[in-house]
């Protein structure tokens, strides 16, 4: 997302420092360009009209008719223009003049193109210009009064007015090559320099992006994932910082690692060593506790508490044993296709639970798993439910397309809310207070483990209604172990 | 076999401390222990005691386990039963292939060991005489003398009492579960891999070709069969 970000932002910012310059130095030349072409024809227009005005004396007659107005106008626009003239409401009329003489381009002259703001200073006497569009072309009208020479060299007006009319066409075509060029050279640029930002922003996000994909493929556990540093810039200091960080995190999780087997292997050596000598006295627990009622008082109590420990540790070590086994991955399934309700119905029986117990236990649901280690996750669940719920405790089976799942539930207080996501931590005490006796601390792990390697999963919950569920949740064919069994 | 009374064990263990716990629990429930502390010992033992049932460490200095194991099956037709002080699958299965009938995983308490003793020597209903026929095999239930082409059949007592068990219903389907509880007096959840296992040194024993059972029949999924021939 970021990375699309930035390359966005990359492009906007070359694109609009382009547009901007174009649009500047474009748009300055474009209009002075403009207005000196055209200041150039309208100087050049307004200097042959005072020029021809000046030809015109002497006039004929000093209130002239139409015709005379006809004959003025012909002679003013003898070149470059058609013109008409005024006098007292009087206008010259276009068909008196000759064709031939009237420049084609030029548009015949016609009273609406003259604004109503160019008359009143040219019947003030001045000469006057505008530029207005006429049927869509360009014109320049320029308005002149004409002016009686009295002697003694006063000037009079004659009351004449003559307004020429000249077309800006050919300006208008120079001016529109210049903007097509103006826009010409701007998309140019403007190409260019998102091409220029896209091969700018493609150096910067290469190594960015490979330094996401490295710290990606870092966080999902490669620890030996590492960019490559290119040339000496701040991104290639980046990137030899990232490659240090990665080398160092290695370096520790491994060393972390090593430390975690060096103690999963001793536990598993510390439990083997015990377990011989545990294997003599559980030998004469039995013994010792057959003996116990013959026995003096303090001796018997001793003999009964000597074997009830010896019990208690023998258990301990074999599920330290049993969670080694998992820790180096040599606990193996021993599949079996089983109606998963006898399973359950085994498990109560053989543990005297059958009466303490309500179950809801569709016939008809088989699934090919490990009994054994099935009926350790059972028991591990019932015997905690019996022990720290209240009852009823009810086991549900329920069936699903290829899982199968048993819910095992109390109605007691449930799990402590803190204590919920670590129920099945080793050696995890709900409370400090919590009987050493109950359990080896590991039950609840080694059942989740024992799901975990039939590929299920167990999980628990607080009821809204109270009482903790356990749910566990296993495939209808576990996967086969290697070698599978016939 | 002993019926009733004491019977006689052979426990081969290394450890002296585990030996003589052993020694202890197993004499106190009546029966009548010698307990040797390496495998070249037991098999010298196994010929001059003839005893009822030999309990077998596998980890043993010297010869191991399996090797002593081996050893003794070829000798005799007597029930052992392995301790396997890791409660190492590998283990569990090499022992059985070595030819012992059951296991128990160390630390042993003595009234698990002593059933599955009981179990071992359980005596064999004959209250059936009628000497049965099944193509070449004939299973006399009176003698519990097996013949295959008229020559005996050497089978150890487990071996047998899977054979009467399954032979008894031909063509019934034994469920592995069923097997343990019935042959081996395991609950519910014992290893079915005894049941594998002696299912296959019984084939190797009667089948004229182990990989095609005419009359130990897998049926996938579901377990065991007798025939039908």
């Amino acid at each position: 997302m970021s990375r699309l970000g930035l390359r966005a932002r990359l492009l906007f910012a070359f694109a609009l420092l382009c547009v901007v310059t174009a649009v500047a130095v474009s748009g300055v030349m474009y209009v002075h360009a403009r207005n000196s072409i055209l200041q150039r024809a309208q100087d050049a227009a307004v200097e042959a009209t005072r020029g021809r005005l000046e030809a015109l004396f002497p006039l004929r007659t000093a209130t002239p008719g139409p015709a005379d107005l006809a004959e003025i106008a012909r002679a003013m626009s003898a070149e470059g223009g058609s013109a008409l003239a005024f006098y007292q409401g009087m206008r010259s009329l276009d068909e008196e003049q000759p064709g031939p003489l009237r420049p084609p381009r030029v548009p015949p002259p016609d009273p609406g193109m003259i604004s109503p703001e160019l008359r009143p200073p040219v019947a003030a006497g001045e000469t006057a210009w505008q530029r207005v569009v006429w049927r869509g072309e360009p014109v320049l009208v320029i308005g002149a009064p004409l002016m009686i020479a009295e002697p003694g060299g006063w000037v009079r007006m004659s009351g004449i007015e003559v307004y020429t009319v000249h077309s800006l066409v050919p300006e208008e075509r120079s001016i529109h090559v210049l903007a097509v060029w103006a826009w010409l050279t701007g998309g140019a640029a403007l190409v260019f320099a998102v091409v220029l930002a896209l091969v700018a922003t493609r150096g910067v996000l290469r190594p960015v992006h490979e330094l996401g994909r490295a710290a990606r493929a870092l966080g999902e556990g490669d620890l030996r994932a590492r960019v490559p540093v290119r040339g000496t810039d701040e991104l290639a200091d980046v990137a030899r910082t990232f490659n240090d960080t990665a080398a160092e995190l290695e370096r520790h999780v491994e060393q972390l690692r090593a430390m975690e087997a060096d103690a999963r292997r001793f536990v598993a050596d510390v439990s083997h060593e015990l377990r011989t000598p545990l294997a003599a006295l559980a030998a004469v627990a039995d013994v010792l506790e057959e003996e116990a009622a013959e026995l003096p008082e303090h001796a018997g109590r001793a003999a009964r508490l000597v074997s009830q420990e010896t019990l208690n540790l023998t258990g301990l070590v074999n599920d330290l044993i049993e969670i080694s086994r998992f820790d180096s991955g040599v606990a193996t399934l021993a599949l079996n296709d089983v109606d998963v309700a006898e399973l359950v119905r085994a498990t109560l029986r053989t543990r005297g639970w059958t009466e303490k117990v309500e179950t809801e236990l569709p016939p008809g649901v088989t699934a090919r798993l490990d009994p054994r280690r099935v009926d350790v996750i059972l028991a591990n669940l019932v015997g905690n439910a019996l022990r720290h719920g209240d009852p009823p405790v009810v086991v549900r089976l329920a069936a699903g397309e290829d899982r199968v799942t048993v819910e095992v539930r109390d109605h007691g207080p449930g799990v402590d809310e803190t204590a919920l996501p670590h129920v099945f931590d080793r050696f995890y005490k709900a409370s400090a207070a919590r009987a050493r006796s109950e359990g080896s601390g590991l039950g609840l792990a080694i059942a989740r483990e024992n799901a975990r390697l039939h590929a299920g999963d167990l999980t628990v919950v607080n009821a809204p209604d109270g009482g903790a569920v356990f749910t566990l949740r296993l495939p209808r064919r576990a996967p086969e172990p290697d070698g599978g069994a016939a | 076999m002993k019926v009733g009374g004491a019977s006689r064990v052979l426990l081969i263990e290394d450890d002296p401390a585990v030996r003589e716990g052993l020694e202890l629990a197993l004499s106190r429930h009546g029966h009548r222990v010698r307990a040797v502390e390496s495998g070249e010992e037991g098999l010298e033992r196994l010929r001059a005691e003839l005893p009822d049932v030999v309990v077998l460490d596998l980890m043993l200095p010297g010869m191991d386990g399996f090797e002593v194991c081996r050893r003794i099956r070829a000798a005799r037709e007597v029930p052992i039963i392995m301790l396997t002080a890791r409660g190492d699958d590998m283990d569990v299965v090499a022992g059985l292939e070595a030819g012992a009938d059951d296991y128990v995983v160390k630390p042993v308490q003595p009234r698990v060991l002593e059933a599955r003793i009981r179990a071992v020597l359980r005596r064999i209903g004959r209250d059936q005489a009628e000497v049965e026929r099944h193509g070449d095999l004939t299973i006399d239930r009176a003698s519990l003398v097996v013949t295959k082409n008229g020559e005996p059949v050497s089978l150890a007592p487990t071996e047998l009492r899977l054979l009467l068990e399954l032979s008894g219903t031909p063509g019934r389907v034994h469920s592995r579960q069923q097997l343990l509880e019935s042959v081996w007096e395991h609950g519910y959840f014992g290893d079915s891999r005894l049941v594998d296992a002696c299912v296959q040194r019984l084939r190797a024993k009667i089948e004229d070709d182990s990989a095609a059972p005419v009359y130990v029949q897998t049926v996938r999924g579901f377990g065991y069969r007798f025939g039908p021939v």
